[in-house]
């Protein structure tokens, strides 16, 4: 009797120690991944909040930092190359992004139609550029887009002046050879290339994964009523694929509004970036690490980070609704 | 017993001097710095000391997030001469003029005003020197039977050469650019500094950056430079292959032509002053105490040994490092030929040139102007906007950014 009375009484503060521990060991394991976040994502965010509204110098430390309110705001917004940088940031996100997506729609549907054993063979395929990585893929392309020994312009020259194709491509001698990432009005066309090469895979291995969700009954049933090909992939697979598709541009227009590493290999760490080639982030870089301007570069991510915010909501007012698989 | 212990802490009583006397040492710095070190450090027994090498970009903007946070960076650094105007005022870097006096009169002039803050003080000493030289194909000229005096009389003539030179398909020079980046570093107007004047005012519409520009322009319009980027590979090719005539640039490019970009074109080349006879330098790189260093004596001790006559040679003879000290100069190795450059004793020119380099005062918007110039001169060239606008597009753009 009294033993058992005594056991419950030292048992008593056990299994709340215990309760406490069995309640509490999801946040222990979670903790490292909340420290982490906190440290290196929630942080920064609120201490560019801060930034952005002082003047700071980095190499003069943190006690050189200022106060000057919106002036870096100010700045940002009247700064003609922010806005340049961002009309190219725009034009690039649009010459790579469409034809991702119109290209890997349809290759998907294709993947989907070939069976089983190819399509997995064929998806890794695809989706290799996309887990390599960014700077090892755009070194490549660097070095054959090269003027004067770049494989590129060594075919196109090859083309060119071979009797055999001469009569179809003689007129290339006269532009002969491009310099693909020096020269202004190509530079955006190059770096759009790269990045449309990287992320098509991605952007096939997600529309793969939606056609898969798509019962064979559907398929079967308008070939029996006589439905091509075309048509099966127009009124069947492409409106049951929508909420995959909202998915998969979304991620491209906050993507590509972000693209940094690809124009900054390309344009040797910015060297020939004059005009045409350089992106906004790219361009917050150089304020922020060039030219020891952090304030002015908080600014400039924030006013990036409202235009990636309307393009974004812009997107969801207009597609999102049917984009998410509702009426 | 108490002997022993006696004996104990007089043990751990030398073993605390002798840490604080042999101090351990960290060298932040870029290749080829650590060849230099790696041969020198043997004759520098006081202290430890380990070597962090980053490329070139990477020491710098590494070192510019130690100086942010604090902590991280090495016990002495090496900073380019691109980077030191916007490091020195930025009271990270240990005062050492002090230290420095007794051998300041003894550097090059110029280096040493270079490594000065606004202040006066010295943040910086200067380690190695570019001397600002031409490059020059002897078998193109010869050919062409020039002289290389007539050629660099003035920026004219230096034109007039590469209009000979177009005629047999040959190139004046890699990139314009270069012609505009020397005139306007080289033409500084006394009191002034590069890009700013005495009172911090843009002096990028003045008539030097016209002329710059205009000179550059000339070139590419008239198709004498092949928009060949320095530093990339049809570079290197161009050197190798003879496409262009001349390059102007650093004492430095020496090392790299005969080393590795064109060594199979030895004899070939010569190297004058630059065209018009202006004195400048070309890089160059300086060695620095950050504040944040446990062991400042130490560093110094490592700096000291670093820029000591007989070091400053073996860097000379390790590296192609220009000296920074002038005593230097007299040692007969500066009389030696090079083979490279078909038995000039260019190392004599090098040397009259350091000597020659008029100061000029750095500040700190210096890379925010440069960057900002090197756009407005790609724009003048590639995109054919006029040369007034983008000056004055730059202008304002400079004004608002420095702050």
């Amino acid at each position: 009797m009294s033993t058992t009375k005594q056991s419950s009484v030292t048992s008593e503060p056990d299994q709340r120690w215990r309760r406490f521990w069995s309640k509490s060991t999801p946040y222990w394991f979670m903790s490292p991944y909340i420290l982490i976040f906190g440290v290196f994502g929630i942080f920064p965010v609120f201490f560019m909040i801060f930034l952005s509204f002082h003047t700071w110098n980095p190499v003069q430390g943190l006690g050189s930092m200022e106060f000057v309110g919106l002036e870096n705001y100010a700045l940002g917004l009247t700064d003609p190359t922010l806005w340049q940088t961002l009309w190219n940031t725009i034009l690039m996100a649009l010459y790579s992004g469409v034809p991702q997506h119109l290209v890997a729609l349809p290759l998907a549907f294709l993947l989907v139609q070939l069976g089983k054993r190819a399509r997995h063979w064929l998806t890794t395929a695809y989706f290799l550029p996309y887990v390599t990585s960014t700077i090892a893929i755009s070194m490549i392309f660097y070095i054959m887009y090269s003027r004067d020994s770049g494989i590129i312009n060594q075919a196109l020259m090859g083309l060119a002046n071979w009797p055999v194709t001469a009569w179809a491509f003689g007129w290339l001698n006269h532009f002969l050879p491009i310099g693909w990432v020096q020269e202004n009005s190509v530079i955006r066309y190059s770096v759009a290339f790269v990045v449309f090469w990287k992320y098509v895979g991605f952007n096939t291995v997600i529309y793969t994964a939606g056609l898969a969700t798509i019962s064979d009954e559907l398929y079967e049933a308008a070939t029996m009523d006589g439905a091509s090909a075309w048509q099966r992939f127009r009124h069947i697979a492409l409106p049951l694929l929508r909420p995959f598709i909202f998915f998969a541009v979304t991620l491209t227009i906050i993507g590509n509004m972000n693209l940094f590493d690809e124009p900054y290999v390309l344009t040797r760490g910015l060297q020939f970036a004059s005009t045409n080639g350089m992106t906004v982030s790219n361009y917050l870089y150089r304020v922020a690490w060039e030219w020891l301007d952090m304030g002015g570069a908080a600014a400039i991510s924030w006013i990036l980070f409202v235009v990636i915010g309307i393009f974004t909501g812009l997107y969801f007012w207009f597609f999102g609704r049917r984009g998410l698989g509702g009426d | 017993m108490n002997l022993k212990r006696n004996l104990g802490i007089a043990m751990a009583v030398a073993g605390l001097a002798g840490t604080t006397l042999a101090a351990d040492l960290r060298f932040d710095g870029y290749p080829d710095y650590d060849s230099q070190l790696e041969a020198i450090l043997g004759g520098f027994p006081q202290h430890n000391v380990e070597l962090l090498m980053n490329e070139h970009g990477g020491h710098h903007d590494k070192l510019k997030t130690n100086l942010a946070t604090g902590s991280g960076a090495g016990d002495v650094v090496l900073v380019d001469r691109g980077f030191v105007g916007s490091f020195i005022n930025s009271g990270g870097f240990v005062d050492l003029t002090d230290r420095f006096a007794p051998y300041k009169d003894d550097f090059a002039e110029y280096a040493v005003a270079q490594g000065q803050g606004a202040d006066g003080r010295q943040y910086a000493v200067p380690v190695d020197l570019g001397p600002g030289v031409m490059y020059y194909r002897r078998d193109y000229m010869e050919d062409k039977g020039y002289d290389v005096d007539n050629v660099i009389d003035d920026w004219d003539s230096y034109l007039d050469y590469g209009r000979e030179l177009k005629e047999d398909g040959i190139l004046l020079i890699g990139d314009a650019t270069a012609v505009a980046t020397a005139y306007w570093n080289f033409n500084v107007e006394p009191g002034n500094g590069l890009f700013f004047d005495a009172d911090g005012e843009p002096l990028v519409t003045g008539p030097r950056f016209q002329r710059a520009f205009e000179l550059a322009k000339a070139v590419r319009d008239e198709g004498m430079d092949g928009q060949i980027s320095e530093w990339t590979e049809e570079w290197y090719a161009g050197f190798r292959e003879g496409r262009f005539a001349t390059q102007l640039s650093g004492a430095w490019l020496l090392g790299h032509l005969q080393n590795w970009m064109a060594p199979e074109t030895s004899g070939n080349w010569g190297v004058s002053n630059l065209p018009d006879g202006i004195y400048g330098t070309w890089g160059g790189s300086f060695l620095a105490i950050p504040k944040q260093s446990e062991h400042q004596q130490a560093a110094w001790d490592l700096v000291e040994y670093m820029i000591s006559e007989d070091i400053q040679r073996a860097g000379f003879e390790n590296i192609a490092a220009f000296p920074a000290h002038t005593e230097t100069y007299d040692d007969p190795m500066f009389d030696e030929s090079i083979e490279f450059l078909r038995g000039q004793q260019a190392r004599l020119l090098f040397a009259d040139i350091a000597e020659n380099i008029e100061p000029v005062q750095p500040h700190e918007g210096d890379q925010i102007a440069e960057s900002l110039m090197t756009t407005a001169l790609e724009q003048v060239l590639n995109d054919g906007v006029d040369i007034d606008t983008a000056l004055a597009n730059a202008e304002r753009q400079i004004r608002r950014r420095v702050r």
